[in-house]
């Protein structure tokens, strides 16, 4: 009888060793004349156990993890591949407490099914939500989106479904699907992952979401950071044209959507919705003024909807379930799920689908288990590179949108990164500044000037100069005028991590003054 | 520029001029082909797509994926970026620049390895990250895997 083994192909398990997992194991089932079918799954997103090895037993799937090439030899010998204990077990997967407790609806089938199998798709309820669009209709298909309650999952949390409505109620002859996987926040890692691990699902939201506003083209920007993604989704979509999700004939209707890959270039602003445009004509991405919007205006002119990846995922499961049972999840105008990415100095950092509502704590000690070093957490950055750094005395806040905002932070696309109590506030300040510097399209002079003028600024408190004073009334003023004088939020709000800091962790900036000014 | 690298760059060129939007699309299959964009292929896609050498070398200039010259021989990214400041990235690169003799942006004196920044590989549950050669990705780097790393690529071409 064939035993069948998932190991992921996940990049961050790849980073781990899964590759170099799996060639062992299939060379000691060589050796052992063992029979056994290995399938390369996505990752659960628990990343301190990957490469996290699975074996199909009478029992379930019993995980195995973190296992490195050296460990395989003593699994095989102590019974892996019938679910014998070793010191690596973990029992069942889905009873992993971290996995358990969550709330999958997006990432239902990320690394319970391999991403490239239509069959697997299919038998775990892929492909329902775009036949149930192409059964009622492009506007009762909108609206439906619309009722979910879904916000923009990319960071300005902007209600998908109206999105969708101005796009479909803008006559012309060619309109566009663009979805925005450049996930350049530090600490997100949830597109990416959706991408390697169910990539089908990104697929059959992007057709639905041709479907409702009359678009037959889609294009796919990925950031060239992600080529294991970007393979993944190249043979997603061959697989999903074999099936009819793509092509000319949705299944087996008249409806068309073509899909095609396009790589980013490394630069963050082309995240930004219309820099990203931009960079897809094939220009410098410099951001546009709006309006007009993209809905109107998009791609080469014409109406164009772009979403990222887990806005667009998560469509197929509104459109199959309805969205009721969507907007069911969630609290006040923040519902579904969130997928959080837990990161940086945190015991179990990952990925954690939750629905919107639960506290910072407890996604901290709960499901991260407190920092990794074991000193005290200091502070979280919430929501990106131009989110606001949160400190301990905060960490009841509800990940709600609205209640992020009230303290003058956000909750973006929900990566959260961990500082323990090494951290050198006023060293993050600098570094938002600088980041912002290196990463201005150069459009407006508050970013592109004023990022490095900050960084001087805060040179100058870090070297222990005797102007301290007059510098943090200095970087004070430029972050106001950051704030209000630049056209895209990455001007607009490198001042929240920098505010932040200031606000919270004064003393950070209090260096002794041994410096002439 | 010799003719293998013309002949590379008329094949990108023509196998993305009819696409819409086809100027990344055509630096990236060049730039995947020889490892940078040399100066004439600028020329060469500008009047096959009808822009003028400056936009086009506006756009190679504004993407920091693009290369204008040939790096070493194998490209090892340290991630700076939040997740891997606060597990250590901040010390690993100065390791890097230290052990190698370069500051980032730089390439060993050998032309084994050029040394750059990178802001998140999306790789910030296994912090500090570390990408080699714009495929092979690696996490938990310590100094002594890093070391390995260098090893590695000093042993290949
Ligand atoms: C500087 C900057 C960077 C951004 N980066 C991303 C990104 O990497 N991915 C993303 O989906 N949205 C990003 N956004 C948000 C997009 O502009 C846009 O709001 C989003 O693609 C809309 O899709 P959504 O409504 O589904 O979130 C960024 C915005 C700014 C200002
Ligand atoms: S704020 Fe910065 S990145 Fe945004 S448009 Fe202005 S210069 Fe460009
Ligand atoms: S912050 Fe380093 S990989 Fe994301």
């Amino acid at each position: 009888m064939t035993t069948t083994i998932y190991i992921p192909r996940d990049a961050s398990a790849i980073s781990r060793g899964a590759d170099q997992v799996a060639h062992a194991i299939a060379d000691e089932a060589a050796r052992r004349n063992a029979d056994v079918k290995i399938v390369r799954n996505g990752s659960y997103g628990m990343f301190w156990l990957e490469p996290l090895v699975e074996v199909v037993c009478a029992a379930g799937r019993i995980a195995y993890g973190p296992v490195t090439p050296k460990d395989v030899k003593g699994l095989f010998d102590a019974g892996f591949l019938t679910g014998a204990t070793h010191r690596l077990h973990q029992g069942i997967a889905a009873r992993i407490p971290y996995l358990e407790k969550q709330e999958r609806l997006t990432f239902e089938r990320v690394g319970v099914i391999d991403p490239l199998s239509i069959d697997d798709y299919r038998a775990h309820g892929g492909g329902r939500g775009l036949a149930r669009a192409l059964e009622i209709g492009p506007a009762a298909t909108t609206e439906e989106v619309v009722k979910s309650g879904l916000r923009g999952r990319g960071g300005a949390a902007f209600p998908t479904g109206i999105k969708w409505r101005t796009a479909a109620a803008t006559v012309a002859p060619q309109k566009f699907i663009v979805c925005n996987a450049d996930e350049g926040d530090s600490g997100t890692f949830s597109d990416r992952m959706l991408m390697e691990g169910d990539p089908l699902t990104l697929i059959e939201g992007m057709a639905i979401a041709g479907v409702a506003v009359g678009a037959t083209q889609g294009y796919i920007y990925v950031r060239s950071e992600y080529p294991h993604a970007e393979a993944t989704l190249n043979a997603a979509i061959e697989v999903a044209r074999a099936a009819g999700y793509v092509g000319t004939h949705l299944l087996g209707t008249n409806a068309v959507f073509e899909l095609e890959v396009r790589r980013g270039a490394g630069a963050y602003i082309c995240g930004e919705e219309t820099s990203l445009l931009e960079s897809l004509e094939g220009k410098r991405g410099v951001v546009r003024a709006k309006p007009p919007l993209p809905a109107i205006a998009g791609l080469f002119g014409k109406p164009t909807i772009i979403n990222n990846v887990i806005s667009l995922a998560s469509v197929p499961i509104i459109l199959d379930r309805g969205a009721q049972y969507y907007s069911d999840y969630g609290m006040g105008q923040s519902k579904g799920t969130l997928a959080f990415q837990l990161a940086g100095n945190v015991k179990h950092p990952g990925l954690v689908e939750k629905a919107f509502g639960l506290t910072l704590r407890e996604i901290l000690y709960d499901f991260g288990g407190g920092s990794a070093s074991g000193r005290p957490i200091r502070a979280v950055q919430v929501g990106g590179p131009l989110g606001a750094y949160i400190p301990a005395s905060q960490f009841d806040l509800p990940l709600d949108y609205e209640a992020f905002i009230a303290k003058g932070a956000m909750v973006g696309h929900g990566g959260i990164v961990v500082f323990d109590d090494t951290v050198d506030m006023a060293q993050m300040a600098r570094y938002a500044l600088e980041f912002c510097a290196v990463e201005s399209c150069g459009k407006c002079t508050p970013c592109r000037i004023g990022s490095v003028r900050g960084v001087e600024i805060m040179d100058g408190i870090l070297a222990g100069k005797s102007d301290r004073d007059e510098r943090v009334t200095l970087l004070r003023s430029l972050c106001d005028t950051m704030l209000n004088g630049s056209l895209c939020a990455l001007g607009g709000m490198t001042p929240y991590p920098v505010l932040s800091a200031l606000e919270h962790f004064p003393q950070d900036f209090e260096k002794p003054q041994t410096q002439a000014a | 520029m010799d003719e293998a690298a013309a002949a590379t760059i008329d094949s990108a060129i023509a196998a993305s001029k009819h696409r819409p939007g086809p100027l990344l699309p055509i630096l990236h299959s060049i730039q995947d082909a020889l490892g940078y964009i040399p100066a004439e292929a600028v020329p060469v896609i500008g009047q096959a797509l009808n822009l003028t050498r400056a936009q086009v070398h506006g756009v190679v200039s504004f993407y920091p994926h693009f290369r204008r010259s040939p790096p070493g021989r194998h490209v090892v990214q340290i991630c700076q970026a939040e997740s891997c400041q606060a597990m250590g990235s901040t010390a690993l690169t100065a390791h890097a620049r230290k052990a190698l003799g370069v500051d980032l942006h730089g390439t060993t004196a050998d032309g084994a390895i050029t040394l750059e920044p990178v802001y998140c590989l999306g790789n910030c549950a296994c912090s500090p990250a570390v990408m080699v050669d714009g495929n092979d990705l690696r996490g938990h780097v310590d100094n002594a895997a890093f070391d390995a790393i260098v090893d590695a690529c000093r042993s290949t071409r």
